[in-house]
C-alpha cells in the first residue's frame, strides 16, 4: 500500500520492508553484559584497550574510524593510554595523506583514524549507535528501556554469529550469520578465536574478543558517555531537590486558599 | 484587556509614572502575570508552561548548535559529529535539542487532548484553539526540517518520502514538490532551505504563542468544570479565581521541575532511545534503509496517510466520482491533512452545550476510545504496511474521523448531561472539603 504514495524510493522501501521485518524475527542477538550499561555503568579501561588491539590487528585492515582522533585514545574516560603511547601507536600503525606534503606520512595524535573504504566496508566510528539489537515486543522497542538499544550487543553477536555455512549469489560468497538481518553477510568471518594476544593475559576466545571490540566501538561512537551519565545524574538529583522545595512552597501558598474553603 | 474584572497596574514611583505615560509595558506585564485564574485548575493545566519553556529551550540550544553546524551535504554529518566530540558541552546541546523536540510533542499532545476533553475549544475560545492548531502545524514543519539537518539516512529518506506527498497533489503537485525541495530531488539546495526555515519557524511560533496567550487572557482560562468565572463584579470574580502569580506560577514550576527531572534522565541515560539508529549512518542517495519510519510524534498521522489504499472502497468511490483525479496516493494525503483539519473544526462540530467532558457520561467513553485510538495509530504507524496492520490502521483512521464528524455532532443531541456546579467557588469548596478530611498534612499547615 505504501508504494501508492511516493516516488520510486518509497517503492523500493515497500518491497524491502516485508523482508526486513520477516528477517528481524530470525535475528538472534545475545544480550551480553557490558560494564557501561545502566545509569551508573562505566567503560572498563582494560576492555577498551583490548578492543583497540582487536580493532588494530583485525578490523582496521578493512574498516576505518574516520570520526575518531588518535588523541582521544588518551582520554581518561576512554582507553586512557599515556600520550607517548598514543603517539607511538599512531605513527607505527597508520599513515595519513598530508595535502601539504602531497604524500603519505605516519599519523600523529592530531590526526583522525584514516578513512578506509577500499573494499567498501562501512566505517565503524558510529557503528554501535547505528544498529539496534532489540526491537520488540511487537516492534514497539519498549524492551530497549530495560536491555538498552543493543548496538554493542549486535556487534558482538554478529562477530560470534557465523555458522560456517556459505552460499554463492551472483558471483559473491555470502556467509551465514545468525545476527545479520536476512541471515547472510558478505563479510568473511573476521574472528576465529585466538586472533590476538592480550598483554593482560585475558582470554582470547571468540566471545571475549567480540565483546572487547564491541565495547571499544561503543566508546568510539559515544566517547562522552561518562560525562553524559554524570551530568544526567547531577541534573536528576538537583531537579528532584528543586521539585521537593517547589512542592512544599506550592502547598504552603495554597494552604490559606484551600483552608478558608474548608472552614465554610 | 477585556475579560474578568480585576485590579489593574497603578504606577507608584516617579520613574514608573514616567515610563507608564510613554510605554505601558509594565502594565501589560502586570496584567499578564496577575491575570485572575480559575482556582480549580487541575494538573492538566500545566502543559502551557512546559510548552513555553520548551520553546525557549529549543531556541536557545538551537542557536548554540548553529554556531558549530555546517549546512552542506558534504559537511553536515561530520559537523554534527564535531559537535558531539569536539565542542565543549556539544553533546549536551545536541541531545537536549533532539530530545527537546520529543518533550515538545509530549507536552503539545497532552495540551491538545486536555483541550478536547474539557471543551476548551468551545465558544468563546475558538480563536485560541485555531491558533493552537496553527502552532502545532508549524511545530510539525519545524521538527520535520530539523530532522533533515544532521543528514543521516533517515533525514534524507524521510525528506524524500514526505516531500513526495506533495507530489501526489493533482496538476500542481510536481511544481510544489520541486519548489519545496529547490530542485528535482533532495540535495544540497534542500538542506540549505530547510536549515533557513528551521531557524525561521520557531520565531513565527513564538509570535503565535503570544497571540494564543492574548486570546485566552481575553476570554479567561477554561477550567475542569467548564463553568465560566462570574464577572459581574470584581468581588464575585475574586471568589472564583486567584491571581496567576504566585499561585499557578509556583504550581506550574513544580510540575516543570518534575518533568525536567525525567527529561534529564532521558538525556543522561538513554538519549538515543527516541531516535532512529539509521540516522547515525550518513545520508546515501543510493542505499534505501530497510524501513523508513518517521519520528514517533508523526506516527499517528503517518498511519492515517498509509491507511487509505486503492483497495479501500471509499478511495475507489472518490476515484470514480472525480474521474481518477483523486487516486489512493492523493486520498492518503487528503486524509492526513484532513485528520488535523477535523480537529481544528471541533468548535463547530461539537454540538453539546456542556463544555466539560466531566459532566458528559457518554462523551467520556468515546473520548477514552479516542485516546486509545491515537495510541494504536502511533503503534501501527511504525509497523510494516501489511496484514493485519493495514486493517488496524484503516479501522483506527476511521474512528478518528468518526469521532469528529459523527460522534461529536450526534452526542450533543442524544446525550443527557449530568448536573454541573453553579460556580467555580462551589466546585472548589466541594473538592477541598473532601480532601482535607483524609489528608492529615493539610490540617497541620498553618492556615494564615
Amino acid at each position: 500500500m505504501f508504494k501508492k504514495l511516493a516516488l520510486t524510493a518509497a517503492m523500493a522501501l515497500a518491497l524491502t520492508t516485508g523482508g526486513a521485518f520477516a528477517a528481524e524475527g530470525e535475528q538472534h542477538i545475545e544480550d551480553y553484559d557490558f560494564s557501561f550499561e545502566g545509569p551508573f555503568g562505566s567503560y572498563d579501561q582494560h576492555q577498551l584497550q583490548r578492543g583497540l588491539q582487536v580493532y588494530t590487528e583485525v578490523c582496521a585492515s578493512c574498516h576505518g574510524l574516520r570520526y575518531v582522533p588518535f588523541r582521544d585514545l588518551s582520554s581518561e574516560s576512554g582507553p586512557g593510554l599515556p600520550e607517548d603511547q598514543v603517539r607511538a601507536y599512531a605513527s607505527q600503525n597508520f599513515e595519513v595523506f598530508d595535502s601539504e606534503l602531497d604524500d603519505f606520512r605516519p599519523a600523529t595524535p592530531a590526526d583522525n583514524f584514516p578513512v578506509n573504504d577500499g573494499v567498501g566496508a562501512p566505517d565503524l566510528s558510529l557503528m554501535a549507535k547505528s544498529r539496534a539489537g532489540f526491537h520488540g515486543p511487537y516492534g514497539t522497542g519498549i524492551n530497549q528501556l530495560v536491555k538498552g538499544i543493543g548496538g554493542p550487543e549486535y556487534i558482538a553477536s554478529l562477530l560470534a554469529g557465523y555458522t560456517g555455512e556459505t552460499i554463492e549469489q551472483a558471483g559473491t560468497v555470502l556467509y551465514e550469520n545468525t545476527a545479520f538481518p536476512g541471515g547472510y553477510i558478505s563479510m568473511p568471518p573476521p574472528l576465529l578465536g585466538d586472533d590476538v594476544e592480550y598483554a593482560d593475559g585475558h582470554e582470547t576466545d571468540i566471545h571475549s574478543e567480540s565483546k572487547d571490540v564491541a565495547a571499544f566501538l561503543m566508546w568510539t561512537a559515544e566517547p562522552k558517555m561518562m560525562a553524559r551519565k554524570q551530568a544526567g545524574f547531577v541534573g536528576v538529583l538537583f531537579l528532584t531537590l528543586l521539585s521537593v522545595l517547589l512542592y512544599l512552597t506550592n502547598k504552603r501558598i495554597w494552604a490559606p486558599i484551600k483552608g478558608k474553603k474548608n472552614a465554610t | 484587556m477585556a475579560g474578568i474584572p480585576h485590579d489593574h497596574y497603578e504606577p507608584k514611583t516617579g520613574g514608573e509614572k514616567w515610563l507608564h505615560r510613554r510605554l505601558p509595558v509594565l502594565g501589560i506585564l502586570y496584567d499578564t502575570i496577575m491575570i485572575p485564574t480559575p482556582k480549580n485548575l487541575n494538573w492538566m493545566w500545566i502543559w502551557g508552561i512546559v510548552l513555553t519553556f520548551t520553546l525557549v529551550l529549543q531556541i536557545a540550544t538551537g542557536i548554540s548548535l548553529v554556531m558549530h553546524y555546517t549546512p552542506d551535504t558534504t559537511l553536515a554529518f561530520a559537523s554534527v559529529e564535531h559537535i558531539m566530540r569536539d565542542v565543549n558541552g556539544g553533546w549536551a546541546l545536541r541531545y537536549m535539542h533532539a530530545n527537546g523536540a520529543s518533550l515538545f510533542f509530549v507536552a503539545v499532545y497532552a495540551h491538545i487532548f486536555r483541550g478536547l476533553y474539557y471543551g476548551s475549544y468551545k465558544e468563546p475560545r475558538e480563536i485560541t484553539w485555531i491558533i493552537g492548531i496553527l502552532i502545532y502545524l508549524l511545530m510539525m514543519g519545524t521538527a520535520f526540517m530539523g530532522y533533515v539537518l544532521p543528514w543521516g539516512q533517515m533525514s534524507f529518506w524521510g525528506a524524500t518520502v514526505i516531500t513526495g506527498l506533495f507530489g501526489a497533489i493533482p496538476f500542481i503537485g510536481e511544481p510544489i514538490q520541486t519548489w519545496l525541495l529547490g530542485g528535482p530531488a533532495v540535495d544540497n539546495y534542500t538542506l540549505t532551505r530547510f536549515f533557513s526555515l528551521h531557524y525561521l519557524f520557531p520565531f513565527v511560533i513564538a509570535g503565535l504563542v503570544i497571540v494564543h496567550i492574548w486570546a485566552f487572557h481575553t476570554t479567561g482560562n477554561n477550567n475542569p468544570t467548564g463553568v465560566e468565572v462570574r464577572r459581574t463584579s470584581k468581588a464575585e470574580a475574586q471568589k472564583d479565581t486567584v491571581p496567576f502569580w504566585p499561585y499557578f506560577v509556583i504550581k506550574d514550576l513544580f510540575a516543570l521541575a518534575v518533568i525536567l527531572a525525567v527529561f534529564f534522565a532521558v538525556i543522561g541515560f538513554m538519549p538515543n532511545y527516541l531516535g532512529h539508529p539509521d540516522n547515525y549512518i550518513e545520508a546515501n542517495p543510493l542505499a534505501t534503509p530497510a524501513h523508513i519510519v518517521p519520528e514517533w510524534y508523526f506516527l499517528p498521522f503517518y498511519a492515517i496517510l498509509r491507511a487509505f489504499t486503492a483497495d479501500v472502497w471509499v478511495v475507489q468511490i472518490a476515484s470514480f466520482v472525480t474521474g481518477g483525479i483523486v487516486d489512493a496516493k492523493f486520498f492518503g494525503v487528503l486524509a492526513m491533512f484532513g485528520a488535523i483539519a477535523v480537529m481544528a473544526l471541533a468548535p463547530w462540530l461539537d454540538t453539546s452545550s456542556v463544555r466539560s467532558g466531566k459532566y458528559r457520561p457518554m462523551f467520556k467513553w468515546w473520548f477514552a476510545l479516542l485516546i486509545i485510538d491515537f495510541i494504536v495509530l502511533m503503534w501501527v504507524g511504525a509497523r510494516p504496511a501489511e496484514f493485519p496492520y493495514d486493517w488496524i490502521s484503516l479501522i483506527a483512521s476511521a474512528y478518528w474521523f468518526g469521532y469528529f464528524l459523527v460522534i461529536l455532532p450526534l452526542l450533543g443531541v442524544i446525550e443527557k448531561p449530568l448536573p454541573r456546579p453553579e460556580t467555580i467557588e462551589d466546585d472548589f469548596a466541594s473538592h477541598y472539603g473532601k480532601s482535607s478530611e483524609t489528608g492529615g498534612a493539610t490540617a497541620s499547615t498553618p492556615a494564615e
